[in-house]
C-alpha cells in the first residue's frame, strides 16, 4: 500500500534579493496512515518550509521541483480550488504560537464551527454538537462554556488545545504539527504530546511532528528525520536513530543538549553555524562544522543511502560515533 | 560560604483594577556566592522574571530587601547608580531587544566601561571584552543586526560584563536560541563565572539545562520557591513533589517511544491563589495538613517546603515523599 504522504526529491528555491535561493535539496520522506513522524533540526533548516510546501503556502515565485503525493493526489499540481479541498480536511496544520494562530476577536466556538460548516457541510446545530465532541476529545474542561470564551480568556496550553481541535474539525488525515509545544511549559508540553498520541490511536490520524527538541522526538514519535540544511541527512526508527546516530550532525545536536545524568557544565557546542540558504559549501553542507570530515567531503553532497535496518544516512565517512550515556 | 547577593523575604506585589491584588512573589530568600551558580526554575506565571527585576534594582520589592556584598541594592531612579551597585548586572532573554539597533556594538560596550579606564585603554578594553566572549575585535565597529541571534547574546554578555560585575543575573539567556548556540553561551556564562569568580543567578524554565551548569538549584512554584538543593541532590532525590513533577516531565531519549509523565490540572492564577499549600490543588500526595501553608523546613544543606519533609507532621498512612 502506498503510504498517506509521498513526498520524493522535493526541492524548493524561492527568489532573494540577489537571485534565487535553493532552500530545500532532493527531500524524501513518508508518513503512512495513523503513524507519528518526528523532523527535527535547527532553525533554518528547511523543516517548516517542507510544511508549507506540503499545504501549499510557499510564497509567490517559489519554484519547487519533484513531487509530493497525498493519498493519491499530486500535491504539487493542485489549483486554488484543489489545495482548498486538501487543506483541512486532508491536510490540517498546527503552529507554535496559538496566539497568533487563533484570532482574538472570535470566539473558540466560531472559529471551531466555521470550518466544519465548509468543509464538512454542517447545519449550525450539528456543528455546534461536534465543536463540544471535539473541545472534549482534546480534554478542555466545560466544552459548551468554551465554545463562547475568545482566546485570551484560555491559558496558553488550552489555547494549543483549542488550535488543535480546530485543525481536525474538518477531519484531517494528516496533521502537521510545526513546533507545536515550544512556546509552552514543560508540564503542559507533556499533556499535548499525551493528547497528539491518544488521537493517534483513537481515531488513526497521522502526525508529522516538527521540533528542535531531540527529547519530544524520542518521547513521541516512532520514525524520525534529521534536516540540516535544507536536506535529510538521516532517517530512521527514533529509537535507533538517537541512541546509535550514524550521522556526525545527529551526535552532535545530542551532545549539545542537556540531559539527565553526565556531570555538570559539559554541553558540547558544535562550532560555527548552519550556512545561510545559498551559502552551502559545495560538498557535505555540514562539512565545515564536522570533526570527522575527509577530503571526499568537499566534493559534492552525500546521498542519503541505506546503513542497517529502515535506515538511511547521508555520510561518505561513516565515523565510529561516541555517544554521551544518557 | 559568604553570600554576595542576599536576597531576603522579598514580595512583589501588583495591583491593577479588577482583578486586585496579585502577589508575584511571596516571602522569598535565595543566596548566591562569589563563583556560584544558582539556577532559579519554575513555569511561565510563577514569578521569577519578577524576582529577577527587583533582585537587579529594576523595581521595588513590596517587602523584604536585596542585598550586594553586604550593602542593600536600590531600585534604579533617574540618578546614577553607584559605583557599588554596577557592580550587579543583567543579561535578559531577548538578545535583539537588549542591544541599541542603531548604534555599533564597541560604542555599546564603551558605555560599560568604568570613567577611571582612559584613553587607548578604553578601546583596548573593548576589544578585551570582544575576546572574552569569543568575537573578534573587528566586530567594535558593527551593528547589531550584522550579527546571528547567538553572537548578539555573546555580545549582550560582553556588555553585561564591561562594568566588571561581581554578579551576573541572567533570565532565560538561551532560552531564543537554538540547540548548538545555546550550548555555546551556556558554556561562556559557566567560564566566565569560574574565570572571574564572578556569581549567577541562572534563571531558566529549562530544567535538564539547569542540572547540567547550576551548583545549587532553587524550584519556584506560583511565587515561593518551594524546594532548593545542591543541583544533583535536587535530580536524584526531589522533596517537593512539584520538583518530581517537573524533573518527569522532562522527554528523555530512550530506545523506544515513552511519553513524560503529566501533571494534573494548570498553573491557577496568581491573583486567585488558592489557601495553604499553593501546589495542593495538584499535588498527587495532598493531604489534611495542606491546607495550611508549610514552612520551609532545613534538611541539612538543602530545604522544602512541604508538609511531607515534615516527619511530626506525616501521619503513618501517608505516602511517602519522594
Amino acid at each position: 500500500m502506498a503510504p498517506l504522504l509521498d513526498v520524493d526529491s522535493l526541492a524548493v528555491t524561492l527568489p532573494g534579493p540577489r537571485g534565487p535561493l535553493p532552500i530545500l535539496h532532493d527531500v524524501s520522506l513518508t508518513v503512512e496512515e495513523g503513524e507519528l513522524v518526528g523532523i527535527a533540526g535547527e532553525s533554518g533548516c528547511g523543516k517548516s518550509l517542507t510544511a508549507q510546501t506540503l499545504l501549499g503556502l510557499l510564497p509567490e515565485g517559489a519554484q519547487v521541483t519533484g513531487s509530493a503525493r497525498f493519498a493519491g493526489t499530486d500535491l504539487l499540481g493542485l489549483d486554488n480550488r484543489g489545495w482548498q479541498r486538501v487543506r483541512g480536511a486532508g491536510i490540517a496544520m498546527v503552529f507554535q504560537d496559538p496566539s497568533a494562530a487563533l484570532h482574538p476577536m472570535l470566539t473558540i466556538g466560531r472559529q471551531l464551527t466555521e470550518h466544519m460548516r465548509v468543509h464538512l457541510r454542517l447545519d449550525r446545530r450539528a456543528a455546534t454538537r461536534r465543536a463540544v465532541e471535539l473541545l472534549d476529545q482534546v480534554r478542555i474542561p466545560d466544552p459548551e462554556r468554551a465554545l463562547r470564551a475568545y482566546p485570551h480568556q484560555f491559558s496558553g496550553g488550552m489555547r494549543q488545545r483549542a488550535a488543535i481541535a480546530i485543525a481536525l474539525a474538518a477531519r484531517p488525515r494528516l496533521l502537521i504539527a510545526d513546533e507545536p509545544t515550544t512556546a509552552l511549559d514543560v508540564t503542559v508540553q507533556a499533556g499535548i504530546l499525551a493528547l497528539f498520541d491518544r488521537l493517534r490511536a483513537e481515531t488513526g490520524l497521522a502526525v508529522a511532528f516538527i521540533t528542535h527538541d531531540l527529547g519530544v522526538l524520542s518521547a513521541l514519535t516512532t520514525r524520525g528525520y534529521v534536516f540540516y540544511a535544507g536536506r535529510v541527512v538521516e532517517t530512521g526508527p527514533t529509537g535507533a536513530l538517537l541512541t546509535a546516530p550514524t550521522h556526525p550532525y545527529t551526535a552532535a545536536l545530542l551532545g549539545a543538549r542537556p540531559h539527565g545524568t553526565q556531570a555538570v557544565g559539559t554541553l558540547r557546542p558544535i562550532p560555527g553555524g548552519p550556512p545561510a540558504p545559498g551559502q552551502a559549501p559545495p560538498g557535505c553542507p555540514f562539512q565545515p562544522r564536522c570533526g570527522y570530515a575527509e577530503p571526499s567531503c568537499a566534493s559534492a553532497p552525500p546521498p542519503l543511502s541505506p546503513v542497517g535496518v529502515d535506515r538511511s544516512v547521508a555520510c561518505v565517512v561513516r565515523p565510529q560515533l561516541e555517544v554521551a550515556t544518557r | 560560604m559568604n553570600s554576595l547577593l542576599e536576597i531576603s523575604d522579598v514580595e512583589v506585589e501588583y495591583r491593577s483594577r479588577g482583578r486586585g491584588r496579585l502577589r508575584a512573589v511571596v516571602g522569598v530568600s535565595l543566596d548566591v556566592a562569589a563563583g556560584q551558580i544558582v539556577g532559579l526554575v519554575g513555569e511561565s506565571g510563577c514569578g521569577k522574571s519578577s524576582l529577577a527585576r527587583v533582585a537587579v534594582g529594576l523595581a521595588a520589592p513590596s517587602a523584604g530587601t536585596v542585598r550586594l556584598a553586604g550593602v542593600p541594592v536600590t531600585p534604579l531612579g533617574w540618578r546614577r547608580r553607584p559605583d557599588t551597585e554596577i557592580g550587579l548586572q543583567m543579561v535578559f532573554q531577548n538578545p535583539y531587544a537588549s542591544l541599541n539597533p542603531r548604534r555599533t556594538i564597541g560604542a555599546q560596550l564603551l558605555d560599560g566601561v568604568p570613567a577611571a579606564v582612559t584613553g587607548v585603554a578604553r578601546r583596548n578594553r573593548v576589544h578585551e571584552l570582544l575576546d572574552r566572549v569569543g568575537m573578534p575585535a573587528s566586530a567594535a565597529d558593527r551593528y547589531p543586526h550584522q550579527f546571528s541571534g547567538g553572537q548578539r547574546q555573546r555580545l549582550a554578555i560582553a556588555r553585561a560584563l564591561a562594568p566588571q560585575p561581581r554578579m551576573i543575573i541572567a533570565d532565560e539567556p538561551v532560552t531564543a536560541l537554538d540547540a548548538s548556540s545555546q550550548a555555546q553561551v551556556v558554556n561562556l556564562l559557566v567560564g566566565l563565572v569560574r574565570d572571574l569568580d564572578m556569581g549567577m543567578l541562572f534563571i531558566s524554565h529549562d530544567l535538564a539545562l539547569v542540572h547540567e551548569i547550576a551548583d545549587v538549584t532553587a524550584v519556584m512554584y506560583l511565587g515561593r520557591i518551594v524546594e532548593t538543593a545542591p543541583t544533583r541532590e535536587l535530580w536524584r532525590d526531589p522533596r517537593h513533589p512539584y520538583t518530581r513533577a517537573l524533573i518527569d516531565a522532562v522527554p528523555q531519549i530512550g530506545p523506544a517511544p515513552r511519553l513524560p509523565a503529566t501533571l494534573a490540572g494548570e498553573v491557577p492564577d496568581p491573583a486567585n491563589a488558592p489557601t495553604g499549600c499553593r501546589f495542593r490543588p495538584r499535588c498527587p500526595h495532598a493531604f489534611a495538613p495542606c491546607g495550611d501553608e508549610p514552612p520551609t523546613v532545613e534538611l541539612g544543606g538543602r530545604s522544602a517546603a512541604c508538609w511531607l519533609t515534615e516527619p511530626t507532621m506525616t501521619p503513618a498512612t501517608a505516602p511517602a515523599a519522594h
